[in-house]
Parts: C-alpha cells; sequence; structure tokens
C-alpha cells in the first residue's frame, strides 16, 4: 500500500471568474515499486494531479494517502513527505541556483536538517547515479550542457532519498542522446533501488519501452488505467483524446493493412521486431 | 499560491465601460480624480458617489471584487484618519489623553477617507474594465503631442506593455520556482526575519536568471521581425472613436458642469 488518490477534485483560482476545473474525482491506486507512466494532451492535468501527491496543492475535495495517512490532515508533516515523494518539475535545470554542482545537490538533504557529512555522503552518491563526472562537482551548475544540467537537478532530488519518484517531461526539450540518457537513467534507478516510479509524458513510445502501467488523463478526468499494451489497442480513442500510439505499432497496422500476416499488439521496438521478422 | 495577486487586475465582463476607447477611460478616470478636489460641500460628495455608483453598476465587475483594491491602501487611509482627525485645529469635541478631537478634524477625516476611496475605486474601474495592452495603446496615443519635447512616446509605452504582460508570466514562474524548491524541501514560511530572507536565495536566483533569458529572447524575436522603434509603425487595430465614445465624453463633461454648479451652491 503506497498511494491512494481518493475522489481527487481541484479548481483553479475558485471563485473567481477565472474559475478553472483541472481535476474531476480521480481515483487510483499506487503500488509500492509499480514503473507508472503518466499520458495526456497538454493541460488534461498531468501536472496538477502530480503536485497533488506530495501535496504542494491542496485539493478542493477528495484525498490522498501516503502510506495509509491522510497527508492533507492538519498535523501531517508534508516537508517530510516531500523527500518520500520527490517530484522533479519539468524543465528542473530551471531551479538550479548554487554556485557549484556539488552544493546544489547538497539542498535537499540539507533542508532535511540531516548532519554535513550526511549531506555530502549523499550529494555524492546521487551525482555518481545520475553519471556526472568527479572533475564536474565544483563548477557552476550554469556551465553545463543541457543534459547534464538536468541530470543534476534530477540527483538534486535523488539525494533526498525518495521512496517514490515523480519525474515530469523529463526527456522536454532533449537531443535523442539526452533522451536516451535520461531514460537509462531512470531504468537505472529502478533497477539499482526498487523506487516506484511515475514518468509523466507526452511520448508514447518512452512510456510503451519502460512503463507497467499506464494512467491516461483528458480533460480533468482519468480515462485510461491499464497495461500498456491495453491502452495502445485503443488507437481511434487514444488519438481521440489528442494522443496517439507508438510509432512502431503504427508501422505494424500499416503492413496488416497491405495484407502481410501480422499481429499488432506490439508496442516496443523488440517485439515489433520479432513480428516483421516472422515475415521472412 | 501566488494566483491570488491580482496586478494590472483586468476582469473580463461583457459591458459597455469594457467596449469604450481606452483614451475615454483614461481621460475620464483623469478628470474625475481632479473633480474631487473641486468641491467641499457635501452634496459635492453625494454627486461623486452618485456618478460612481453608475459607472460600477455599468462596469459589470462585481462590487466585492473592487473593494479587494481597496484593501491594499487601507493603511493609508488609516494614518489620513489620525493625522486629520487628532491634528486639525478647532472647536474641541472630546478629549483622549493628550489629543483633542476637533469638530473640524472630525469633518476633514471624514472627507479624505470619501475622497481617497472615490479615488481609487474610480481609477480601478478603469483597470478592471481595460486590459493592459489597450491601456497601453491609450497613453501612447494621449502622450503623442509630448513627442515635440523628445519625450520618446512610443519607447515609453512599449516598455509599460512589455512590462505589463511579464507580470504574470513571471509570477507563475515564480510559483513554479517555488514549488520545485519546495519540492527539495524548501520553507519559505518559518523561522525569523534573517533565515527567511536567505531561504529566498533558491527562489530569487532561478528567477533573475529567467527574467534575463526572457529578456534576451524577446529582444532577439523583435530583431529578428525587424523592430526599429515607432517612427513610422502602424497599428493592427487603430484606435478610433465611435459613437459611444463621443456620449462618454458627453457624459464626462455633463458630470464636471455638475460638479461646478453644486460647488457654487
Amino acid at each position: 500500500m503506497s498511494i491512494i488518490v481518493n475522489h481527487l477534485s481541484y479548481v483553479y483560482s475558485q471563485d473567481t471568474a477565472y474559475a478553472v476545473k483541472a481535476l474531476k474525482d480521480i481515483s487510483f491506486q499506487v503500488e509500492d515499486g509499480e514503473f507508472i507512466g503518466l499520458l495526456g494532451s497538454t493541460g488534461s492535468g498531468k501536472s496538477t494531479l502530480i503536485q497533488h501527491l506530495n501535496g504542494l496543492l491542496t485539493p478542493t475535495e477528495g484525498s490522498v494517502y501516503y502510506n495509509g495517512e491522510d497527508i492533507f490532515e492538519k498535523d501531517y508533516d508534508r516537508r517530510l513527505l516531500r523527500s518520500r515523494v520527490g517530484l522533479v518539475f519539468q524543465y528542473p535545470e530551471h531551479q538550479l541556483f548554487e554556485a557549484d554542482v556539488f552544493s546544489d545537490v547538497c539542498f535537499g538533504p540539507k533542508n532535511l536538517g540531516l548532519s554535513k557529512s550526511e549531506c555530502e555522503l549523499r550529494a555524492y552518491e546521487a551525482l555518481k547515479l545520475v553519471g556526472i563526472k568527479d572533475e564536474e562537482f565544483y563548477v557552476s551548475p550554469f556551465d553545463l550542457s543541457g543534459g547534464e544540467k538536468r541530470r543534476t537537478a534530477i540527483a538534486g532530488v535523488l539525494a533526498m532519498k525518495p521512496e517514490v519518484l515523480i519525474l515530469d517531461e523529463p526527456t522536454a526539450g532533449l537531443d535523442p542522446k539526452g533522451r536516451e540518457e535520461i531514460l537509462s537513467l531512470i531504468r537505472r534507478i529502478r533497477e539499482d533501488t526498487g523506487m516506484t516510479v511515475i514518468l509523466v509524458s507526452h511520448s508514447m513510445s518512452d512510456v510503451a519501452e519502460n512503463t507497467e502501467r499506464l494512467l491516461v488523463m483528458y480533460q480533468g478526468q482519468l480515462v485510461l488505467d491499464d497495461t500498456p499494451r491495453r491502452v495502445f489497442s485503443e488507437a481511434d480513442y487514444m488519438r481521440e483524446i489528442g494522443l496517439d500510439i507508438p510509432q512502431v505499432t503504427k508501422v505494424l497496422w500499416g503492413l496488416r493493412k497491405r495484407g502481410f500476416p501480422v499481429r499488432t499488439d506490439a508496442i516496443t521496438l523488440a517485439e515489433a521486431k520479432a513480428q516483421i521478422m516472422r515475415l521472412f | 499560491m501566488l494566483r491570488e495577486i491580482t496586478l494590472g487586475q483586468y476582469y473580463p465582463a461583457d459591458s459597455i465601460l469594457h467596449k469604450l476607447d481606452p483614451r475615454v477611460k483614461i481621460t475620464g478616470a483623469f478628470l474625475y480624480i481632479i473633480s474631487m478636489f473641486m468641491f467641499e460641500n457635501y452634496a459635492g460628495y453625494l454627486l461623486a458617489a452618485l456618478f460612481l455608483t453608475i459607472m460600477i453598476k455599468l462596469s459589470r465587475v462585481p462590487f466585492s471584487f473592487m473593494v479587494r483594491g481597496l484593501r491594499a491602501v487601507v493603511i493609508l487611509i488609516l494614518i489620513t484618519v489620525f493625522f486629520n482627525l487628532f491634528l486639525t485645529p478647532g472647536e474641541p469635541l472630546f478629549q483622549l489623553w493628550r489629543f483633542t478631537i476637533t469638530k473640524e478634524g472630525l469633518q476633514s477625516a471624514l472627507k479624505m477617507v470619501l475622497r481617497l476611496t472615490f479615488l481609487i475605486l474610480g481609477s480601478s474601474i478603469m483597470t478592471l474594465t481595460t486590459t493592459p495592452n489597450a491601456l497601453t495603446d491609450g497613453m501612447e496615443r494621449l502622450l503623442r503631442p509630448m513627442r515635440i519635447f523628445r519625450l520618446p512616446v512610443h519607447e515609453i509605452a512599449m516598455m509599460m506593455s512589455i512590462a505589463l504582460s511579464f507580470i504574470p508570466i513571471l509570477t507563475e514562474e515564480t510559483d513554479k520556482i517555488m514549488k520545485a524548491q519546495m519540492a527539495r524541501g524548501a520553507d519559505f514560511e518559518s523561522g525569523n526575519i534573517l533565515k527567511r530572507v536567505r531561504s529566498l536565495v533558491p527562489l530569487l536566483v532561478p528567477l533573475f536568471i529567467s527574467a534575463f533569458r526572457r529578456a534576451g529572447d524577446l529582444a532577439l524575436a523583435m530583431e529578428a521581425r525587424c523592430y526599429r522603434g515607432g517612427d513610422g509603425r502602424t497599428k493592427m487595430k487603430p484606435l478610433s472613436y465611435k459613437k459611444r465614445d463621443r456620449i462618454a465624453y458627453a457624459v464626462i463633461v455633463l458630470y464636471l458642469i455638475l460638479v461646478v454648479v453644486i460647488r457654487r451652491v
């Protein structure tokens, strides 16, 4: 039992002319160690939803439970919660502020009130985990490349040793190499630590290749909650709500239409390759 | 969190005041403020209040929303009341410790409160019914004669409208960075003043960096589209007076005449 979201609704700027219903009656449960993909077109409420999971936003209605406790209870320690449920925002490199990479990663653990040596140990481990080289520890974070900046920012959250890691579009604005680096980093983190991971993404193939379960949002509602294979079998519905199916699945549909006997439920590159190779 | 702050507080609604030319509203608000200092008697205040009430009704902005603007100046009003109440010489009414409250003091305090309230409500009707862009457009047009004094009117208006359009962007950015740092355990709310000031560093550094980056991007984008200042530049939506604007001017003039007449009574 890890995270339970119970009939959650959220209204931005309530009681003003600009009131917007961002989330409508959302319920789901996340088990320990799951790897979840959160999909939805722009403005579907993904970012609003994940900000409830670590208590940054307070729901208008409904509740969120973490390990059996209501996180919006009056005396619940939400600062501690934020170290357990680590949230990496979109373009996290925009939050870097310290004079050097190492002290920036120390910021999170320092806020937890840990000793100096413990902070430094955690920062070192986190930076090693995301693959930042020793010689870059004491340069200004603003002198790093785009991909390195982002990995440093992710290390800043990892250094708090969260149990759940939520990443909001971690590959946005990166080149293909940078994207692959971040994705393999996320896979490695999961294998090494067994963390629960929620990956918010626009890329169908990123989630198809990596996650075990998909949550799909549309206009503030949770419309699908299933395995990637089942979700992507609803190709027409996915397009209707402004999403898509993975590129490789599309290729298989195309082959099928032209009379080749392939199955169309493959969603990863490896599965698609196996289907196509069978033809020869 | 920061969404509560309303700056450049435009309130969208479909009313005759929203549709008026911004120049009419700027002139109207300006003249209304001047009229505040033209009368001394209570009949004048009554007239000003009446005019204001009609405008508020016409604007279709909820009164409760309008009053929010007053909250910011409560302290200013209180200070004014204090000085007027206790420091005006005249016929003493009663005494509070060392301070004497006079009849004249009470009257001038009341008048000052009314004046300030009308003044703020009057100008907020203008900002609530006009988009910031329309406001700067109107300003630019009204100030155009000042160009003969080599005042860079267009540049000032451009800077104003850029500044105004950046307010919501930077507010959102502040909100985002604040949340990102809170997700890393930052605490902006507790501790003594020194601790709180220090806790702002993780917020201000990224905010400044982002503001400079945005400014640079904007300058580049403007130059890429051959922006070179106001000379010879035309507008996509040039301001032009319609019938309703002429009527509005007539109403303002009528109000001013009434003020002058009442003053003599």
